[in-house]
């Protein structure tokens, strides 16, 4: 299946829910007709927080490039003594 | 009978001991990169049956020569340049690369030192812990990291993979990397269905896998921004990317 028909399935779903919160009115009307706009607003907040979450604790790995350079200068002397261009800086 | 079912899974055993790993490596103009990677993943791949396929798009740079000359040093039988014309692509040389690979494995990573051949062993062992048909290095989870990206860089490459995340239930941290370990028949299986270029290449493959069913593993990598070498892919980028989205989640 499509994945856009698991989304749209979902949705569906949801849409269902809601109209028939508004068909019964177990809660009161006037509620049930903000509850999509909820939804989108949490959505929305979910995403603004994963996005934050993942900038303030985005892993970073300085010392991997102080490593890097040393790898760098080991691969050289090697390439060097076989006579390989390894460029000037 | 038991005991030749047994033989059969010792002989098993004993093929995937002696899996051979064909280390794919696209290059355009990667002169000052791709001498330094042949000599790490040399280093790093000590017991371990492997050839480099490197595939280079004519680069004006004389990145092929250096492969020459590293050929001389290594051998031709483990140094391979499959060489092209003209620049034609990422997508297409991994396919490319792939027709004149003869491992088990294919890994593919990049010249340009983002992807440090020290992890290699890590992708050998996860692959053969957990059977996976496909391990992918990611780099947003402990013991992974970037080094060099400013906040902007940051910020989109976070609010992209959220997007992703939401949209499309991947499955996998990590959907844009490229250092990834194949069995080669998977990858011929999936590389074949897919059309995307740039960054939504690696997602397109990695999506196109799931859905497919085939078991992805996940290890830890660091990723060091390049340091030689200028970087191939730029412009609207992003625009690319949330094209690719919608185009992935119409049609997997
Ligand atoms: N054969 C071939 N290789 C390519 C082509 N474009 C890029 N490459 C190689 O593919 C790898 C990844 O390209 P990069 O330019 O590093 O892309 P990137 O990692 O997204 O961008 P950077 O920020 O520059 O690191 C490198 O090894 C390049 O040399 C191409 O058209 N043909
Ligand atoms: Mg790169």
């Amino acid at each position: 299946m499509k994945h856009i028909l698991k989304i749209m399935g979902l949705l569906a779903a949801i849409s269902a829910i809601w109209i028939g919160l508004l068909e019964t009115s177990v809660v009161p009307r006037s509620y049930t007709w903000l509850l999509p706009i909820y939804l989108i607003v949490t959505l929305g907040c979910y995403g603004l927080l994963m996005v934050g979450v993942g900038l303030m604790f985005f892993p970073t790995c300085p010392q991997e490039a102080v490593l890097l350079q040393q790898d760098i200068a080991e691969a050289r002397e090697f390439l060097i003594g076989k006579a390989i261009d390894v460029g000037s800086d | 009978m038991a005991e030749e079912r047994m033989e059969e899974e010792e002989e098993k055993e004993r093929e995937k001991e002696n899996a051979k790993y064909s280390i794919l490596i696209p290059t355009y103009n990667e002169r000052l990169n791709i001498a330094l990677i042949v000599y790490l993943i040399f280093k790093h791949l000590r017991d371990v049956n492997f050839e480099i396929i490197i595939v280079d798009d004519g680069s004006p740079d004389g990145t092929q020569d250096v492969i020459r000359q590293l050929q001389q040093v290594y051998g031709e039988d483990r140094i391979l340049l499959r060489a092209r014309p003209r620049k034609l692509g990422l997508g297409t040389a991994y396919y490319h690369g792939l027709k004149h690979a003869s491992g088990d494995f294919v890994i593919i990573m990049d010249a340009d030192l983002s992807h440090h051949p020290k992890y290699l062993p890590s992708f050998i062992r996860k692959q053969k812990e957990t059977g996976a048909n496909i391990v992918t290095g990611t780099r947003y989870v402990k013991n992974g990291g970037v080094h060099g990206w400013n906040l902007m860089r940051k910020l989109t490459s976070r609010g992209a993979n959220v997007l992703a995340q939401t949209l499309l239930w991947p499955g996998v941290s990590d959907l844009t990397g490229s250092f990834r370990l194949y069995e080669r028949s998977v990858l011929e299986d999936v590389i074949t269905s897919c059309v995307s270029k740039g960054y939504v290449f690696q997602m397109e493959m990695i999506v196109r896998a799931t859905r497919k069913g085939y078991h992805v593993e996940e290890v830890p990598i660091t990723f060091v921004d390049r340091v030689f070498g200028s970087s191939k892919l730029g412009g609207s980028e992003i625009v690319e990317y949330l094209k690719g989205l919608v185009y992935l989640l119409f049609t997997t």
